[in-house]
């Protein structure tokens, strides 16, 4: 059932809060060295999603796995550790320590784990990689947003992860740092990262997703090429709303 | 039969003083570990009036609870409001709130001994035997609890029909929100704090009409207070007034049937199983 | 980088070394000053060890102190006094092991309760026990003099002094500053959150534990309410807070002067040292929040500025 050379596998996924179910029989695959974009409407449930898969929250029902291996009862930390890695919708760095030293948390207890001048060195290749190696030793409260952004996709990167959760990386930058972001996303596709994108960007998932799935509701209502689901009439209806609503 | 009267009767007084600190910790996320100080020292205005006017305890408490109102506002005004502002995590106010609180326990059991000295106080206000359901009961006991159930009666009507209590609630749900819908979080947010105080203070009135008590023995009520507001659920009253029933028959239960001396050991035990299997409270909602 | 860490670990060792020879010169006053200010460094250190970086405030020290007291108490007329150490030390982390693993999954509040409330626990069941046998005291009679204790005492501390280093060098010092500043970046980095907390956990309780076992003889008579003061765990976060926990010599620094400042006090007003200590609670929340370690690096900072502008 599962695509063989699939990354990531939701199967019957469904997550409620009390009476609400944020999360339907969701199920779709990620195959390696793929971009998927998670779009829908606000509040349809794909936040709540990747906070399953990476294990904020466990799944009422259904699976999730990586290469066959389940995931979904398992604690945050060991999701982490087999290589799901994320960034959070509100950046979170850790104020009280440098910049480098927010990227080898990533280095250290990742799915590599390094520790000594090889976690030091790894940290500053991604550091280097997102374009922030003379920050190193700045803290988080001297940075410019888009630039705490890039402090938490290195931290990401540097647990080497099987796949990466970006979720809403690209919200509430100005236009010349949303090209950038965009490069930076675009450089790591060409590495051939496999990578979830949560996003409400449209030209960001156009021009970087191989595929999308769309939510509404917490259902999955449409999966495709981001051209074929953008024009799909459903999920036009989905983000702008019935006529009679 | 009897142990079980008992033990709802202190019970009774318990959900007082855990009612007083959940408002202030349940609705204004203070966790104030001074609490059982204000306890001691409603219980010594009690003793005091008593042995020097001869005015009953009853009454005193009328005074006491202006007192302690004003006082805890003050408190919170001028001590750990400037804390909430401060604070950049929820995790940081937490541990100021419990130093401060503390560092205002040690300095009112100071004052306490420099004033009063170390010794216990108690006094023998309506000592007379009743009999109720084939048992006798100390009458002094029997109004104690009679007080606590008016008491917790009023703060419950109040807070779930007033227009100030549904206030205060909604704070304690959602701070951030009840700010946008129009409500006064500074004020409402040191009205409970200082209305919890001054119910604590009344509870320690009553406590004493039939408690031995001393300059250092609030911290055992403090313990027992946070156990039962952590037991029956942060911010939720009627949870708070359960566990402290509960608390006052396993307390009344063990003292009679094991030894006295470990009634702090079992509500312990009880605590501890709580926080293993039920750490969000009897009828708190899980989280996860 | 590598030549501080060891000019770091070289002065140390001379400061031991120094305040070792305190027995030779020092009167018997200076030396049971000596003796209070080595337990409390050993405690407030070891406190700090994982207070600092996870801002648990722990008050169980009383509880492990009492426990290791009682292992000296009730062991030392069946076992060699240098076995017991060990033994306390691992009483110790076991009961700080379990005491972490029913709370430290949960928040700051929750921990301060129980362990608030552990010594008293302890103590509770001690004395229905004692009751039972129809004893009331243990007497240790040893031939261990107080100069013994000091040099224990302070190789107690050169100990922790050297663990708290390496922990703060280790992988697992690392995980506890990420969890410090944030629990949930930790978890999602791939950190056993409770597990490294409930380990670090076990150091302060095997510390505090030992402690309690040297210092055993030096009462000669144990009972639960000398061996569980609670006055004492109060007493080892005033002092660890005021000198600071951001750095491993912090405590040390409000260890020296709040232990003179209580001496003087309880010499003088003895009912007023409840009252000091509340003071002091209130003096680190609204002045000292970062303790004397916090002051003295902002004074540092300050004059390195005006440096920069003459």
């Amino acid at each position: 059932m599962r695509a063989p050379n699939a990354v990531l596998s939701l199967r019957g996924v469904t997550r409620r809060f009390g009476g609400l179910v944020a999360v339907n029989d969701m199920s779709f695959d990620v195959t390696e060295h793929e971009v998927m974009g998670l779009i829908g409407p606000n509040g349809s449930g794909k936040s709540t999603t990747l906070n399953l898969i990476s294990g904020a929250l466990a799944p009422n029902a259904g699976t999730i796995s990586l290469r066959g291996t389940p995931l979904s009862q398992l604690p945050a930390q060991d999701i982490a550790r087999k290589g799901v890695a994320r960034t959070f919708q509100l950046v979170r760095l850790l104020p009280s320590m440098t910049v480098l030293d927010n990227v080898k948390a990533g280095a250290v207890f990742g799915h590599r784990r390094r520790w000594g001048s090889e976690a030091d060195d790894h940290a500053m290749a991604m550091l280097e990689k997102v374009g922030l190696g003379r920050h190193a030793f700045a803290v988080p409260s001297q940075l410019t947003y888009i630039d705490t952004k890039r402090v938490e996709l290195a931290r990401v990167l540097a647990s080497d992860p099987k796949i990466l959760l970006l979720d809403e990386w690209l919200a509430g930058l100005n236009p010349t740092e949303l090209g950038q972001g965009i490069d930076l996303i675009r450089a790591l596709r060409e590495e051939g990262r496999t990578i979830i994108l949560v996003e409400h960007v449209m030209d960001a998932i156009r021009s970087l997703c191989d595929a999308c799935v769309v939510m509404a509701s917490g259902t999955k209502i449409a999966e495709g090429t981001p051209e074929a689901v953008l024009s799909d009439p459903e999920v036009i209806r989905a983000y702008l709303g019935d006529d009679d609503a | 039969m009897d142990i079980l009267i008992t033990g709802l009767l202190l019970g009774g007084t318990y959900a007082l003083i855990a009612v007083g600190l959940n408002l202030q910790y349940g609705m204004v996320r203070i966790m104030n570990l001074a609490n059982g100080e204000l306890i001691v020292i409603g219980g010594f205005a009690a003793f005091w009036f008593q042995t020097a006017a001869s005015v009953s305890p009853l009454l005193t408490v009328f005074l006491v609870a202006p007192v302690a109102f004003a006082l805890n506002w003050l408190i919170y005004t001028v001590m750990l409001r400037p804390l909430v502002k401060r604070a950049k995590s929820r995790g940081q106010l937490e541990v100021d709130a419990i130093l401060t609180t503390f560092g205002l326990s040690f300095v009112a059991v100071g004052v306490m001994l420099a004033v009063f000295g170390g010794d216990y106080f108690s006094y023998s206000y309506l000592a007379r035997p009743v009999e109720l359901l084939g048992a006798t009961f100390g009458l002094n006991r029997i109004m104690a609890f009679l007080g606590a159930v008016v008491i917790c009666g009023a703060l419950y009507l109040w807070l779930n029909h007033s227009r100030p209590g549904l206030s205060i609630r909604a704070i304690a749900v959602a701070p951030q929100s009840a700010r946008l819908v129009g409500i006064d979080v500074q004020k409402l947010s040191a009205l409970a704090f200082a209305l919890g105080g001054a119910v604590t203070a009344v509870g320690g009135g009553l406590i004493s009409m039939f408690l031995t008590l001393d300059a250092s023995t609030g911290v055992m009520f403090t313990l027992k207070a946070l156990i039962i507001v952590i037991m029956g659920g942060v911010g939720d009253m009627r949870g708070t007034i359960v566990a402290a029933l509960a608390l006052g028959v396993l307390e009344s239960f063990v003292a009679s049937v094991l030894d006295p001396g470990l009634t702090l050991a079992a509500a312990y035990l009880l605590f501890l199983l709580v926080l293993l299997f039920r750490p969000q409270g009897l009828f708190g909602r899980g989280q996860a | 980088m590598k030549r501080d860490a060891w000019q770091d670990l070289a002065l140390g060792a001379v400061l031991l070394a120094v305040a070792a020879c305190l027995p030779w010169f020092g009167g018997s006053y200076w030396l049971s000053i000596g003796v209070t200010i080595a337990m409390y460094t050993v405690l407030a250190t070891s406190w700090a060890l994982f207070s600092g970086p996870t801002h648990y405030i722990s008050l169980a020290t009383t509880a492990f102190f009492g426990i290791g007291t009682y292992t000296t108490g009730l062991g030392i007329d069946h076992l060699p006094y240098w076995v017991l150490l060990p033994i306390a030390g691992v009483l110790g982390a076991v009961l700080a092991g379990l005491v972490g693993l029913a709370t430290l999954r949960l928040s700051g509040v929750y921990f301060v309760i129980f362990t608030l409330g552990l010594a008293e626990l302890v103590r509770q069941i001690i004395t229905w026990v004692q009751n039972f046998s129809g004893q009331k005291g243990l007497y240790v009679l040893t031939d261990i003099t107080e100069a013994d204790i000091y040099w224990q005492l302070l190789g107690l501390a050169g100990i922790v002094f050297l663990g708290g280093w390496a922990i703060g060098r280790s992988r697992l010092g690392f995980a506890l500053r990420i969890i410090g500043d944030d629990e949930t970046v930790a978890r999602h980095s791939g950190i056993n959150t409770a597990r490294a907390k409930v380990i670090l956990f076990m150091v302060p309780g095997a510390v505090a534990a030992i402690a309690g076992a040297i210092l055993a003889p030096r009462y000669v008579y144990i009972e639960p309410l000398l061996a569980f003061t609670p006055m004492l765990s109060f007493q080892v976060v005033i002092m660890a807070l005021l000198g600071g926990t951001g750095r491993l010599w912090g405590p040390l620094v409000g260890v020296i002067p709040f232990t003179f400042l209580w001496e003087a006090i309880s010499a003088s007003f003895p009912n007023q040292t409840t009252l000091l200590l509340g003071l002091c609670f209130l003096l680190i929340v609204y002045l000292l929040p970062k303790g004397f370690v916090g002051l003295i690096e902002s004074v540092r900072r300050w004059a390195k500025s005006r440096e920069g502008y003459a």
